[in-house]
This record gives structure tokens, C-alpha cells and sequence, in this order.
């Protein structure tokens, strides 16, 4: 992880602990940059939520230290730290309009009502509701109720907005928009997001960074395409997008790449991810999209294998091998560029370039 | 499959029709289900409940003493202006039913009836009737006036005639401290008579301080188990019904074991040096506002805590990130959302609280009796069914004159909330 210069947000060997037994988050480190859409990823249990109350001020470290702009926040009460927040179902204020839902932060501040109603106004302009300031919220549908809530942290302008799984609550299709719509405003406004999930297509859409959160550790921060395609660890190839996996042993190390012999007796070379000298276990990581099926063993890196099952998804088609003693292996092929798609039971072979292998050293049971 | 099984029920010549039909026919039966699920208590209701008020508040305009005793009289002053002496025919028909109904107890309360409006006239009828029958070939006139001068007297015939109508607002003016003078006026009772406006007050106020009392005490109690893990709370639920378990007899007995001059309380002050001399806590007002909040505070805390419970707490944690300190945020966003119960919980205690009874005739001084015991001291001890009956339309009316007005306020405000 390559230092940040002049963060926003540090967290310090920060911990926490609800019954002082066991640690929810342990020993934390996190810079997040000015302006940048980080997410925290995970799931539930892994420490991910309570990082970030723990940022808004609803829950206090147990150890360590929070800055916000160089400043200790770890002892200032949450209506002291100026940090916007969007809940997991939205908490609008049910016996208050819209208006005046997106009023309160303002008028608690004390500002001038004309200065209110001019950013009431564009607030609501930019979620695109001007017209339901008189509304309850009870009258607004999902989607809406979401982007008021966004409207009403953003609405005092806040330097950092944190958000807990906003999109939760609505359907698959509305969820999509609303990822992208957020991604718009994040990148029209220049504001900091910190965004909570535990879905990793959503963290993959809209992030900048993602902190992929596991037994209370961060086990890998990076970009969403590094995350996808050099995983740290198996427990973050598991987690962020489908994967295959392979045991073995390593045969032989040669830095950036290795051999490793397959419980079946196979052999792949791969692209070394961090795993052990000679003799240690592997696990081999392959992305369902990067196998190629062909018809015979003349070429590097192949291996027999037996179609299991075909489903076809229309623009793609998902085939389910047995490959060296494993019987989930999925290989994702677009369906434009098999000639011909192989039946059940039929041998094939299963070809994978070193570079799209990934031996990682085994998750520990 | 679904499509199959509608197509071969419904005819194929006429499918809108018969679909309609259908409809009905299935709505109907549902509909019939429905009213024989609640007919048992609809029909309990209307005979245990529904029957008897409206048979007491008719009670209240009801007028049958005079009406029945003396019909004939009354046939006769229907024509008479009022303004003179009514006709002989009027003493005659007098005379006649006087000997009628000599020694029966329809007499005795005619005359008590007649005497409410005019003092005085008990004797009047009954020493008149005692002269009964008269001589054969007296004139009744000239008999009646010779046995006791008022019956000259213009008044007393007007208070009969006012008296005959089978249907009064005597009682229920009476109970609002009005009534009809001899011309025919509503007006005030004169001080010395006019006591139940005071009381209806009496019974507002002393229901109003409960009720504040109740929802003061009370809403910390909710909010604190609205807010406590579920185990936790339900201890605290079981020392908030602990005083359902015990009658209310009992408990206030046991107030009055505590709250006399010699009780556990006042030797506690003492003991402490808090007074001197015992403290009068009971016979008092103060001993029936301390027993009536005590009974009544389940009743605050129940309806307070249900709607507690549906506000969640991610709510005030909102208005801290906006910006709001704690006890502002609790204040602008907490509480307005629990007025429904603030207001169910009011309404509750001071409703059941103005027909309160027992608590302060048995805790209270003469100074602390409200509507109730009225109704009751008439019911039993004066046998008055009208005057029990008004009072008791007129608390009806107040009890429902304040529910319209909750459910106007909080139903108005809580329609766009959808709850």
C-alpha cells in the first residue's frame, strides 16, 4: 500500500471491541485520500460497519487514534464532526416535509433563511426532485426517499460523506441506477465518499478504492480492477467476483512466477501472488472468464477435463468441468465465440495463460 | 392450471357478466363470514352496553311522575292560558285523582317531583290528599282553596302544568346549574343551588393534573424500556403491570395505610427531619392525586411505550450527523414522533380518570368528590334517575366532545405519515 499524501481521513492501530473478549476491528491502519470514492467491503461481521461508525462518532475505539484533516476526532461527539451520513433506510425525519428535512442541518447551523432556501433548492435540483419539498417522506418511493437522504448530507456541504449501505433496501434495477447516479454526484461535487457494502458488484461499479474488510483486518485496499485481477490473498479472490480454485503444492519458485504440481498430478505454471517456497501448499486462483475449452493437450498449460454441465445465459454461456479432482471448475465463455458449443460428458481440455493464474498461499481452515 | 379451471367455470357466451356475478356472489359471502365472525360481541354489545346507556340517558329528559298521576288534571290545563285561575273543571279532575291515588306511592312521588320545583309543595299535596275523598255535592273549588289558600294561587297550578310534560330538561339544565323561571327563561341557579358546574371543573382539573402527573412520570419509564435490550425491558413491563395484579381496593387501602398522619410516610419524614409534625396526605386532595397517578400510570406507559418502540433509534442518530446536539435532536425529532402515544396516553388516563369513583370517595375529603360520586350519591341514595342520568350525559358528552378533538388533531396530523 503506497502512502497517501496529505489524507483526510487517517485511522491509526485502531481497535474495538464490544465485550472485551474478542476484537471486531483489529489494529486498523487506513489513509483515505481528498475527493476519492472509497469503499469498504466485506461481510457482515467483518468490522466494516463499525469502522465507519466508529468515523461518524456513533461508536468509540476501544484503542488507537482518528484524524479528520490532522485533527483527533476519536473524542468529538458526532454532532461536532461535520461529517455527512446517509443510513440503511435513509432515516428521514417522518413528521417533516422534505423541505424541511433537508432545512434541519442548515437551520441548526443558523444560517441566514435566504441562504437556506437557495441551497434547499439546489439540493434538491441536484437529485432531481424539485417539486417534492412539500411531501412526507412516506409519500415518496424507494429511489426517491435514497436521494433525498443523499440530498440532506450533502445539503450543508460536509468535506467527507459516509454512507451504510444505502442501497440495501431497493430492488436490483433501481440499485444500478442509484450506483451510478451517486458516482456522478460524487464526481461532480469533488466530496469524499465512504461508502459501506457487502455487495461486491456494487463496490466494483462505483468505487475509486475498495478495503476489502475480513475478521476485522483490512485484507486488501486497491483499485477495483488490481483487486480483480491480482487478489492478495484467497480469502479477497473468493470474495470479489467468481473464481476457481485449485489446491497444489509449489514445485518450484522463480519469483514472479512458479510451478505448482495439482492434487491430480498436473502441473500450471502461474503468476507467483505472494505463496511460499518450494513444497508449500497453493492455491490456484483462475478467473472463470479467462479459460479457454479446446479439443486436444498439444500446448502449454492445459489440462484434461469433462463437461459436467452447460447453462446457456443467453449472451454467454456458463460450462461446469471436472478438472483436476475439482467438480465446481466454471469456465464463462461468450457464446459468439464458441463454434460449437461441447455436450455433457464430453473430454475437453481447459487451456489458462500463467499470467491469468494466481497461486496464493491457502486460507487458513 | 389458473387459467384452465376460470375459463370452464365461467360461461363462454357472456365471460364479463358472469365474472361480475361471481365477484359479488364471492364478496357477499365473504362479507357474511365477516359479520358472524364479531355478530356475538355486536349483539353482547348492543344488550350489555348500548341498551342500558341509552336507557339511562333517556332517563335524563324523562318526566313520567306528574304525567302519570295526574292525567285528567293535565287534559284540563292544556287549554288554560296561565294567566288566571284555572277552570273548575281543573279542581274537579284534581279532586277526583288525589282520591284516586290517596295512600299509593304514586302520590308520594308526584309530590316529591312537584316539590323539586317548587319547595313546599310535598305538604301541599300531601295534606290535601289526606282531606280526601270529599263530601258528595261540594264544590272542588271552593273545597281545595278552603284546605290550604295556595291552591288560589296561580303559581301552583303553572307548576303543575310545567311538571305534566312526559319530557323535562329539568335534570339535564340542572346539571349544567340552569333552569327555566317562571317565565319560561333559562337562566343561572341561584349560588346557593348551583354546585355541579364547580364539580364538572373539579372533575376536569383534578383529571387534567393526573393526566400531566401520569404522562411526566411516565414517559421516562417508556423511553427508558423502549430503549433497553428486550430481556431487560421486559422486567421493567413486569414492574409496570405489577399494580393490574392487585384490585383497586386494595391498593387504595394500602395508600391509606401509608399516607396517614402515623404512616410509614410520615414517619419516614419525620424520622429524617424533613417536618416536625405529620404531613396530611390523605382526606386530601394530595392523597387522591398520589393514588389516581398511581393506578392510572400503566395506562400512560403502555400506549407511550408501543409507539417508542416503532421509532427507531437510527433517527436521532441522523440528527447528531446533521449537526444537532443530543437533547435537540431528541427534542425536534424524537418526540414530535411520539405524540400519537403522548396523545392516546392523555386521552386514556383523563378519560378514565373523569369517571373515577372510588379512589376519592374513599381518599378524598368532600372537597375531592368528582361527577361520579354525584352520579352515585342519586342513583342510591336519593333514587334520583334524572339527575344521575343528566350527570351522566353530561360527562358522556364531555368524554366524547375530547375524543373528536384528538382524533381530529392527531389523526389530521398523522394522515400524510401513513401510520
Amino acid at each position: 500500500m503506497q502512502p497517501i499524501a496529505d489524507p483526510i481521513v487517517t485511522f491509526r492501530r485502531v481497535q474495538k471491541t464490544y465485550d472485551g473478549e474478542n476484537l471486531i476491528v483489529k489494529d486498523l491502519n487506513l489513509d483515505i485520500a481528498r475527493g476519492e470514492f472509497l469503499t469498504l467491503l466485506g461481510p457482515s461481521g467483518s468490522g466494516k460497519t463499525t469502522c465507519l461508525m466508529m468515523l461518524a462518532g456513533f461508536e468509540t475505539p476501544t484503542g488507537g487514534e482518528i484524524r479528520l484533516d490532522g485533527q483527533r476526532i476519536d473524542t468529538v461527539p458526532p454532532h461536532k464532526r461535520g461529517i455527512g451520513m446517509v443510513f440503511q433506510n435513509y432515516a428521514l425525519f417522518p413528521h417533516m416535509t422534505v423541505g424541511e428535512n433537508l432545512r434541519f442541518p442548515l437551520a441548526v447551523r443558523k444560517l441566514p433563511a435566504a441562504e437556506i432556501d437557495a441551497k434547499v433548492k439546489r439540493a434538491l435540483e441536484m437529485v432531481q426532485l424539485q417539486d417534492f419539498a412539500g411531501r412526507y417522506p412516506q409519500q415518496l418511493s424507494g429511489g426517491q426517499q435514497q436521494r433525498i437522504a443523499l440530498a440532506r448530507a450533502l445539503v450543508f456541504e460536509p468535506k467527507l460523506v459516509l454512507m451504510d449501505e444505502p442501497l440495501g433496501a431497493l430492488d436490483k434495477q433501481l440499485r444500478e441506477h442509484m450506483q451510478l447516479e451517486i458516482k456522478h454526484i460524487h464526481q461532480s461535487l469533488g466530496v469524499t465518499f465512504v461508502f459501506v457494502t457487502h455487495d461486491q458488484s456494487e463496490a466494483l461499479t462505483m468505487s475509486d478504492r475498495i478495503a476489502v474488510f475480513d475478521k476485522g483486518i483490512i485484507q486488501q485496499i486497491d483499485r477495483p480492477d488490481a483487486l480483480y485481477d491480482a487478489p492478495a490473498n484467497a480469502f479477497v479472490a473468493s470474495f470479489i467476483g467468481e473464481n476457481n480454485a485449485l489446491d497444489g503444492r509449489i514445485e518450484h519458485d522463480d519469483g514472479d512466477s512458479c510451478g505448482v504440481r495439482l492434487v491430480d498430478g498436473s502441473f500450471l505454471k502461474a503468476a507467483n501472488g505472494g505463496v511460499g517456497r518450494s513444497g508449500e501448499a497453493a492455491m490456484l486462483s483462475i478467473r472463470p472468464e479467462r479459460v479457454r475449452i479446446v479439443a486436444d493437450a498439444d500446448g502449454a498449460n492445459r489440462l484434461p477435463a469433462q463437461v459436467e454441465e452447460l447453462i446457456y445465459l443467453g449472451d454467454h454461456l456458463r460450462i461446469r468441468l471436472r478438472v483436476a479432482g475439482s467438480t465446481t471448475f466454471t469456465v464463462k465463455t461468450p457464446v459468439s465465440r464458441l463454434a460449437q458449443s461441447p455436450g455433457a460428458g464430453q473430454q475437453v481440455h481447459v487451456e489458462i495463460a500463467p499470467e491469468h493464474i494466481r497461486a496464493l498461499t491457502p486460507m487458513p481452515a | 392450471m389458473p387459467t384452465e379451471t376460470l375459463s370452464l367455470s365461467a360461461p363462454p357466451n357472456d365471460p364479463v357478466v358472469g365474472l361480475k356475478q361471481r365477484l359479488r356472489r364471492a364478496e357477499r359471502r365473504r362479507k357474511l363470514l365477516y359479520g358472524a365472525l364479531i355478530l356475538p360481541l355486536a349483539l353482547f354489545l348492543a344488550i350489555a352496553f348500548i341498551w342500558p346507556i341509552a336507557a339511562l340517558l333517556k332517563r335524563s329528559v324523562d318526566n313520567p311522575e306528574v304525567h302519570g298521576a295526574l292525567p285528567q288534571t293535565l287534559a284540563v290545563l292544556k287549554h288554560w292560558s296561565g294567566d288566571e285561575l284555572p277552570p273548575a273543571e281543573a279542581y274537579a279532575a284534581l279532586t277526583r285523582e288525589l282520591t284516586a291515588i290517596r295512600g299509593t306511592p304514586e302520590l308520594g312521588t308526584a309530590a316529591k317531583r312537584l316539590n323539586r320545583e317548587t319547595p313546599g309543595y310535598r305538604s301541599l299535596i300531601m295534606k290535601t290528599a289526606r282531606k280526601m275523598p270529599l263530601d258528595d255535592g261540594v264544590d272542588p273549588q271552593g273545597a281545595l282553596m278552603s284546605i290550604d289558600s295556595r291552591w288560589s294561587d296561580v303559581d301552583i297550578w303553572q307548576t303543575i302544568k310545567r311538571t305534566g310534560s312526559p319530557y323535562t330538561a329539568f335534570y339535564m339544565l340542572s346539571a349544567l346549574d340552569l333552569t327555566i323561571d317562571a317565565d319560561g327563561d333559562l337562566a343561572a341557579t341561584p349560588p346557593e343551588e348551583s354546585i355541579y358546574l364547580d364539580i364538572l371543573g373539579r372533575t376536569f382539573w383534578m383529571s387534567l393534573i393526573v393526566a400531566v402527573c401520569c404522562l411526566l412520570l411516565g414517559f421516562p419509564v417508556a423511553y427508558l424500556m423502549a430503549n433497553l435490550p428486550q430481556d431487560k425491558s421486559n422486567n421493567l413491563m413486569i414492574f409496570v403491570l405489577l399494580p393490574f395484579w392487585t384490585s383497586v381496593l386494595v391498593r387504595v387501602a394500602a395508600w391509606i395505610v401509608l399516607l396517614q398522619n402515623d404512616g410509614l410516610v410520615n414517619q419516614a419524614l419525620i424520622a429524617l427531619g424533613i417536618t416536625d409534625a405529620p404531613l396530611q396526605l390523605v382526606f386530601n386532595r394530595i392523597g387522591v392525586y398520589i393514588a389516581m397517578v398511581h393506578i392510572l400510570l400503566p395506562f400512560m406507559v403502555l400506549p407511550l411505550y408501543s409507539v417508542m418502540k416503532g421509532i427507531s433509534p437510527v433517527y436521532m442518530r441522523a440528527a447528531m450527523s446533521l449537526g444537532c446536539p443530543p437533547f435537540k435532536s431528541f427534542w425536534k425529532v424524537y418526540f414530535p414522533q411520539t405524540l400519537p402515544g403522548i396523545g392516546a396516553g392523555s386521552l386514556l388516563v383523563f378519560i378514565i380518570c373523569m369517571g373515577y369513583y372510588i379512589t376519592p370517595a374513599l381518599l378524598g375529603s368532600p372537597q375531592e368528590q368528582m361527577v361520579s360520586y354525584f352520579i352515585a350519591f342519586y342513583t342510591n341514595q336519593t333514587i334520583n334517575w334524572g339527575m344521575a342520568a343528566a350527570l351522566s350525559a353530561v360527562l358522556l358528552a364531555a368524554t366524547l366532545v375530547l375524543y373528536v378533538f384528538y382524533a381530529r388533531r392527531l389523526g389530521a396530523s398523522q394522515a400524510p405519515a401513513g401510520r
